[in-house]
C-alpha cells in the first residue's frame, strides 16, 4: 500500500478558502480568532470551539465547485470532500490548526475529542483521518471507529476515505468490507476496494453469502466484486449458482465478478449465461443496489 | 397531532417503546442526563453516559424518526458522591456546549443534604456561563419544601424563572410554580408522581399557560406513550385542543428553544445533512424489518 505525504497546511489552506466565501463577516470573524487561539495550543479553545461551530456557522452543505473538488483531490490524494458540510470543514480546519509537533501529543489531544464526540463531531473526524498529521499513529483509531453501531459514523470511515486502504492492515480492511456487507452500506464508494482485495476475504465474504442463503436473505449483488480476482472452484460453483438462479442484478455482478477470475471456467460461465457485459460496470451494479 | 415528550430517559427503553411513539406521533425528546438506578462508582462512566446521549441514543431515535435532544447536569442523588461529583464538574463542560444539548439538568435535590445543594448551586452558575435553560427534579420525598427551596436558590442566583423548567410537580406544588412564574412540568408516571386522570383536573384548574407534560419514562415502571395517552384523555374530557397542544408540544417548545438548540424545523424541515446521516444510514431497522405503525390500544388511563 502506498501512502502519500499529507500536508496540513496546504490542506487548511483549501478549507479556508472554501469557508470564506461561504460564511458571514462575523462568522468570518469569529473563526479567525479561534484558530488563532487554538494555533497557539490552547487546548480548551480547540474542545469549546470544535463543539460550538454547529451552532455559530450552521451546517449547511458546502456544496464545493469541479474546480474546489480539483483543489482537494491536489491537497490530499483521494480526498473528496463533495459531501462535506460547513461545520465539518470549520471543524477539520480547527484540527489542522492545533500545533503537532510530536505524534504522541497530538494524538492525546485527539482521543479526548474522540471520547467526548457528539455524533456529528464523530463524522467530521473520522473524515478527516487522512488530513492529519502522522498519518501511522491513526491506523488503530480507525479500527476503533469501525466498531460504531451509528452507520454514519462508519460511513464517514467507510466511504470516500482514502485512510482505510492506506493504513489497515489486511485483518482491519477485511473486517471493514464484511461490515459493509453486514450492514447494508454500499461499497462501491469504498476507496480502494479492488486493490485491496485477497484470498482471505473472498473466502469471508463467500462464507458470509453462504450464511445469508442458508437463513434466506438477500446478498448483495456487490458482495462478488471482492470474490471475483481470488475465486477458487468452490467459488465459481458459487458464482454458477447466481447467474443460473439469481435476479437479473446478481446474475450481472456474478458475471462481472467472473470476469475479473483467472479461473478456467470463468469465460465459459460468461458465455453460457448469454449476458452483455460491454458497458456494465461495478458502480452501476451499485446504484442499482441501493435506493 | 404531534408531540413533544421533554423528558424520557431512553437508554432504559427498547425498540418497541420508539416504534409506539412514533406511530403515536412522538416527534422530538429530551432526554435528561439522570441516575440510572445503580450510582456510579468511576468519572469514566460519567463520561461514556454523557457520549451516549449525544451519540448513540441520537442516532438510534432517528431510526424511527424521532429527534433526540438531551440535558448534561449531575444528578443530586450522585452528587453525594463528593469526590467523584467534583470530577463530574471538570467533566460537564466538555458537553454542555455540544449540538443538541438543550439544558443542564436534571439538577435539585433528593435528600437536601448540604452537598447535594453545593453542585446544585455550581450548576445553576455554570447554566448561566453557557447561557442555558435549567431542568429542576424536584425530591420524591419532602416535595413542597424541596421545590420551594429549589426556586429560593435559583432565585439567590439571580436567574429568571423563564429560563427554568420545574418538572416532577403535582397539586400541591404546582400554584407556587406557576405564580412565581416557571415553567412547570409534570410527570404522568404511574404510582408515584401523576396520573393523567389528575392531570386533565390540573388543565381544567390552572389552563395551559407555561404547563408542559412529560412522561419521566427510564427503567421503572413507567410509560413511554404517556404525553399522547395524556392528550387524548385530555381531549375527550372537554379540554380544548389548543390548551392540549400547548401543554403537550407547544410550551416544552418554547422553554427548552431558549437553548438555539430546540429547532421545530430540525424535525418538520431537517437540514440536507441531517437527512443523510439520521435517518437514512438505518442499522437498527436493517434486516428486512419495517417499522410496526399502530395506535396504542389500551385505554390509555395511567394511575
Amino acid at each position: 500500500m502506498s501512502v502519500p505525504d499529507v500536508n496540513p497546511a496546504a490542506i487548511a489552506d483549501v478549507l479556508t478558502r472554501w469557508l470564506s466565501t461561504r460564511i458571514a463577516t462575523d462568522q468570518s470573524r469569529w473563526l479567525r480568532d479561534r484558530i488563532q487561539a487554538v494555533s497557539d495550543g490552547d487546548k480548551k479553545a480547540l474542545f469549546l470551539a470544535f463543539g460550538l461551530v454547529s451552532r455559530k456557522l450552521g451546517k449547511a452543505d458546502l456544496a464545493l465547485s469541479v474546480e474546489e473538488l480539483t483543489q482537494a483531490e491536489s491537497a490530499r490524494i483521494g480526498w473528496n470532500p463533495a459531501a462535506w458540510t460547513i461545520d465539518q470543514a470549520a471543524r477539520t480546519l480547527l484540527l489542522l490548526s492545533f500545533p503537532a509537533p510530536d505524534a504522541a501529543t497530538w494524538v492525546a489531544t485527539l482521543d479526548q475529542l474522540f471520547a467526548a464526540g457528539e455524533m456529528h463531531e464523530l463524522i467530521a473526524l473520522y473524515q478527516s483521518l487522512p488530513l492529519f498529521p502522522h498519518q501511522s499513529s491513526h491506523a488503530l483509531r480507525c479500527a476503533e471507529g469501525m466498531r460504531t453501531n451509528i452507520t454514519a459514523v462508519f460511513q464517514a470511515i467507510a466511504h470516500h476515505n482514502p485512510f482505510p486502504s492506506e493504513q489497515l492492515n489486511d485483518d482491519q480492511w477485511n473486517q471493514l468490507v464484511l461490515k459493509c456487507l453486514f450492514v447494508g452500506v454500499a461499497l462501491d464508494p469504498v476507496v480502494g476496494l479492488d486493490a485491496r482485495a485477497n484470498a482471505p476475504l473472498a473466502k469471508m465474504l463467500t462464507d458470509f453469502a453462504h450464511e445469508r442463503w442458508a437463513a434466506g436473505r438477500a446478498v448483495s449483488p456487490e458482495l462478488w466484486r471482492c470474490v471475483g480476482p481470488y475465486a477458487d472452484d468452490a467459488m465459481v460453483s458459487d458464482l454458477e449458482k447466481v447467474l443460473k438462479t439469481g435476479s437479473e442484478i446478481e446474475r450481472q455482478a456474478a458475471s462481472l465478478a467472473l470476469k475479473n477470475c483467472r479461473h478456467s471456467r470463468s469465460a465459459t460461465l460468461i458465455n453460457e449465461s448469454g449476458l452483455h457485459l460491454s458497458g456494465l460496470h461495478w458502480s452501476l451494479i451499485a446504484a442499482q443496489s441501493y435506493n | 397531532m404531534h408531540f413533544i415528550d421533554p423528558h424520557i430517559h431512553m437508554v432504559s427503553r427498547t425498540t418497541n417503546d420508539y416504534e409506539a411513539m412514533a406511530a403515536a406521533g412522538v416527534k422530538a425528546i429530551i432526554e435528561p442526563a439522570f441516575w440510572q438506578g445503580q450510582p456510579r462508582t468511576h468519572i469514566g462512566t460519567f463520561q461514556d453516559y454523557f457520549s451516549m446521549l449525544v451519540g448513540f441514543e441520537r442516532f438510534r431515535a432517528a431510526q424511527f424518526g424521532i429527534r433526540h435532544y438531551c440535558t448534561i447536569g449531575l444528578n443530586s442523588k450522585e452528587a453525594n458522591n463528593q469526590a467523584l461529583a467534583e470530577q463530574v464538574m471538570d467533566l460537564m463542560p466538555l458537553y454542555l456546549t455540544k449540538e443538541g444539548v438543550v439544558a443542564v439538568g436534571e439538577i435539585g435535590y433528593d435528600d437536601m443534604t448540604p452537598t447535594e445543594e453545593h453542585f446544585f448551586r455550581l450548576q445553576l452558575e455554570m447554566a448561566k456561563e453557557v447561557d442555558l435553560p435549567i431542568l429542576i427534579h424536584t425530591p420524591h420525598r419532602n416535595k413542597k419544601v424541596g421545590t420551594y427551596r429549589s426556586m429560593d436558590v435559583i432565585e439567590e442566583h439571580g436567574i429568571p424563572p423563564h429560563r427554568v423548567i420545574i418538572d416532577h410537580n403535582n397539586e400541591e406544588t404546582c400554584k407556587e410554580v406557576l405564580d412565581r412564574g416557571y415553567w412547570c412540568a409534570f410527570t404522568i408516571y404511574p404510582n408515584t408522581k401523576m396520573g393523567n386522570e389528575r392531570m386533565v383536573e390540573i388543565m381544567k384548574q390552572y389552563g395551559s399557560t407555561r404547563v408542559i407534560v412529560d412522561s419521566s419514562a427510564d427503567w421503572g415502571v413507567s410509560d413511554a406513550l404517556a404525553v399522547p395517552k395524556t392528550a387524548n384523555l385530555m381531549a375527550r374530557n372537554g379540554i380544548a385542543q389548543s390548551d392540549i397542544e400547548l401543554a403537550c408540544y407547544k410550551n416544552a417548545l418554547a422553554a427548552y428553544a431558549q437553548s438555539g438548540q430546540f429547532n421545530e424545523a430540525d424535525w418538520l424541515d431537517p437540514a440536507p445533512i441531517d437527512q443523510r446521516t439520521l435517518f437514512e444510514g438505518n442499522s437498527v431497522l436493517r434486516g428486512g424489518q419495517t417499522p410496526r405503525v399502530e395506535e396504542p390500544k389500551d385505554e390509555g388511563i395511567i394511575r
